[in-house]
């Protein structure tokens, strides 16, 4: 171990994140606004979560291996529904914002769209969430030790770093469909994001049995990836046409302006 | 993957362009003859085309390139208009003071984590007599509240005695008693700071490079600080002052009466801001009525100053502080709050000020908000005591970071929505220390666990 694993993990974990938040929302105030707001949410909720497992642990037996474990799953579940519901109380926010900036514009139209908003806020829950499950194991990655020396996986930190990973890519996409599905009040669409977030960390109980549980995820993740695409209005046509760098036709012809007189500023 | 996003939001609403070309089909030709009609129709034509301007770059709107904005449409500005335009910059100066609030924060935390000097206890300041190495809570309660009580009191005796110096237009008093402060802050705190981090990381360095490097930089300090200098050297210097008072603080403050200032420093804020008789308001007052800046040592600015065509020529040669109070005589209204400034400990008592401020928009320069040094100083004193004490945890570090961003945030939306003086430390340090409280206490064990068992929620 050390600054190499260190930077090797965060790296894996990190890394999309940080490209996406680089390249998408660092130059927008109003979108790094509402990546910290989003941040602050999650936390929480994770706090009313932390709450309620603090609580039913003092209140059970502490010897109780089998039902602490118990326990645990419980304050998990808990904390996967309280995260959908903060992310709901979120979306209402910043309906409501997009509507109040919409007003105090000049054309109408507010400045960043609920789309947009929907993205940053998976990113920023993505991020948040990340970084609350992998950073003390990052930081301990970079001092001395042996993993698994205990009998336990020595994949440990690698494992984590994927699985982070895959979280973080996760929420951004669960954002997406989320506020989609909000908006357009498919309420089917909302069950089955949150399905898939109880799924998702149901899967992760079955560590250290890697196969059942990393491959399934990054399957899950992939899907959604493919549905929050086509929901943000994505498709074949749209990749061919990224892709072959055409200009857009008709963006640039007609500029009447171009045919007046050129007026002194 | 941001051409993907304008690509999808042009798709959304295809009407768009349409109609704005239709609006830009419409006005007419201007003639050469008739002026009159020329001049109308270059107003019409530029409205529009800030509008047509507007709505193809949705996202452009905080960047402040509101195109138009020498043309005549100004004149008819209204007040709403005004107003649009405070809320809509808003953004933008949230941001710039994120960044260096930020900077503070990661320095404050990156000394604490490192060097072990800032987290080891060498003794306690005068200002707070009672240990708390007692074995009884109540005790110890007891005695970190009577250090907070002696701290505030030499905090409001401070700020009171600077307010009537201000008042009796004891200038020069208070202008050497900030460079004093500045001098002992830039020389004997960075020296002490630049002794611990070599002795950290076993660097040698011998006394003729250590007396160059100090030198150059608390000379440079000076003069960035008291009188002129580029503004973003200036701003990088107070951020440096602040992370190393807040070090001293969170080095000798003991733990329990930490926590208690934090919160009583809130309290104290805000009532001295908000109420009528406030010292921190009476000093704001007076400052507005002689139309002065308050001391630009103790305020971090972050204002951007560019200077078109018809400025006022001997602004150019002010520094970059006393451009903006310049601009702001011109009788526009002003919004600020009451600055509080710490000073150093040992020579000259502690007298924080704070404030925070924003300027209304003029035409030769971008409006910028100010904060008060204090607030810097305390909400890295927050972060950095949850970095030193939080049992060797990250997240309690990361959630009062995101706390405290999320409270400055509130409270210049609070500042863009009154328009008047307002303390920044209530909100931010409130939700700073329920997260840290709660996060070192309710979080960290359900995390631990699920860490333990590698489960991820």
């Amino acid at each position: 171990m050390g600054a190499a694993v260190f930077f090797g993990l965060a790296g894996i974990a990190f890394g999309p994140a940080l490209a996406l938040v680089l390249l998408t929302v660092a130059a927008e105030p109003l979108r790094v606004i509402v990546l910290v707001a989003g941040a602050f949410f999650w936390l929480v909720s994770l706090l009313l979560a932390s709450l309620i497992w603090f609580i039913s642990v003092h209140l059970s037996d502490r010897e109780d291996a089998k039902l602490q474990y118990g326990l645990l799953i419980f304050g998990a579940a808990v904390s996967v529904l309280l995260q959908e519901a903060f992310r709901f109380a979120y979306f209402k926010l910043l309906k409501k914002a997009d509507q109040g900036l919409a007003l105090i514009s000049e054309d109408g139209r507010s400045p960043i769209s609920l789309r947009q908003m929907a993205y940053v806020s998976g990113l920023s829950f993505g991020i948040i969430s990340g970084v609350f499950s992998v950073i003390n194991i990052l930081v301990d990655s970079i001092g001395p030790g042996i993993v698994g020396i205990h009998g336990d996986s020595p994949y440990y930190f690698i494992t984590s770093a994927f699985l982070t990973m895959a979280l973080v890519l996760l929420h951004t996409f669960w954002g997406v469909i989320f506020f989609d599905a909000c908006e357009k009040r498919r309420y089917w669409c909302l069950g089955l994001v949150v399905a898939t977030h109880l799924l998702t960390s149901g899967l992760t109980f079955l560590n250290p049995w890697y196969e059942a549980s990393l491959v399934p995820i990054f399957i899950i993740t992939l899907c959604m990836g493919l549905w929050a695409f086509v929901t943000a209005g994505g498709s074949f046509r749209n990749i061919l046409k990224c892709l072959s760098c055409k200009q857009e036709d008709d963006s640039r012809v007609m500029m009447y302006s171009a045919l007046q007189v050129p007026l002194e500023d | 993957m941001i051409t993907f996003m304008n690509n999808s939001d042009s798709e959304e609403e295809p009407c768009n362009e349409r109609t704005s070309l239709m609006s830009a089909e419409s006005p007419p030709v201007p003639s050469y003859q008739d002026g009159l009609q020329a001049s109308e129709a270059g107003e019409a034509q530029a409205h529009r085309k800030r509008r047509t301007g507007g709505s193809r770059n949705p996202n452009n709107i905080t960047d402040g390139e509101t195109p138009g904005t020498g043309v005549p449409v100004r004149e008819s500005t209204s007040e709403n208009e005004e107003e649009e335009l405070t809320l809509k910059y808003g953004a933008k100066h949230v941001i710039m003071l994120f960044v260096p609030v930020t900077l503070c924060m990661i320095v404050v935390v990156a000394t604490i984590k490192s060097v072990r000097f800032y987290t080891e206890k060498n003794g306690q300041l005068i200002y707070t007599p009672f240990s708390e190495d007692t074995p009884s809570v109540g005790q110890r309660l007891l005695n970190s509240v009577l250090n907070t009580i002696i701290m505030i009191s030499v905090i409001v005796v401070m700020t009171v005695f600077l307010v009537l110096l201000y008042k009796y237009r004891c200038y020069k008093f208070i202008h050497g008693w900030l460079i004093l402060s500045s001098l002992m802050l830039l020389f004997l705190f960075t020296y002490i700071y630049l002794g611990e981090v070599l002795k950290t990381y076993n660097v040698a360095m011998d006394y003729p490079t250590l007396f160059l490097v100090i030198w150059n930089f608390g000379a440079v300090g000076m003069i960035c600080i008291h009188w002129k200098g580029p503004l973003q050297l200036q701003q990088a210097y107070l951020i440096m002052i602040s992370a190393l008072m807040a070090l001293v603080f969170i080095k000798y403050l003991p733990e329990w009466s930490a926590w208690v200032i934090l919160g009583a420093i809130s309290i104290y804020d805000l009532m001295a801001v908000l109420c009528p008789k406030g010292p921190l308001r009476m000093l704001v007052e007076t400052a507005q009525e002689r139309n002065e800046p308050i001391f630009p040592a103790l305020i971090y600015s972050s204002a951007m100053i560019w200077t078109v065509g018809m400025a006022k020529p001997d602004t150019a040669s002010r520094g970059p502080s006393q451009q903006t109070w310049d601009a702001a005589e011109d009788g526009r209204e002003n919004h600020r709050s009451p600055s509080r400034a710490a000073s150093q400990m040992s020579e000259t008592s502690p007298a924080p000020t704070r404030a925070v401020t924003s300027l209304e928009e003029l035409e030769e320069e971008e409006r910028g908000v100010k904060l008060g040094l204090g607030d810097f100083i305390f909400y890295s004193v927050l972060v950095g005591k949850a970095a030193a004490t939080a049992s060797g945890d990250w997240n309690t570090t990361l959630a009062c970071f995101v706390a405290i961003l999320i409270g400055l945030c509130l409270t210049l939306l609070l500042l863009a929505v009154f328009k008047k003086a307002l303390p920044a430390l209530p909100i931010s340090i409130t939700f700073g220390l329920v997260f840290y409280f709660s996060t070192d206490n309710l979080v960290r064990p359900f995390m631990d666990t699920l860490a333990s068992h590698q489960l991820y929620i």
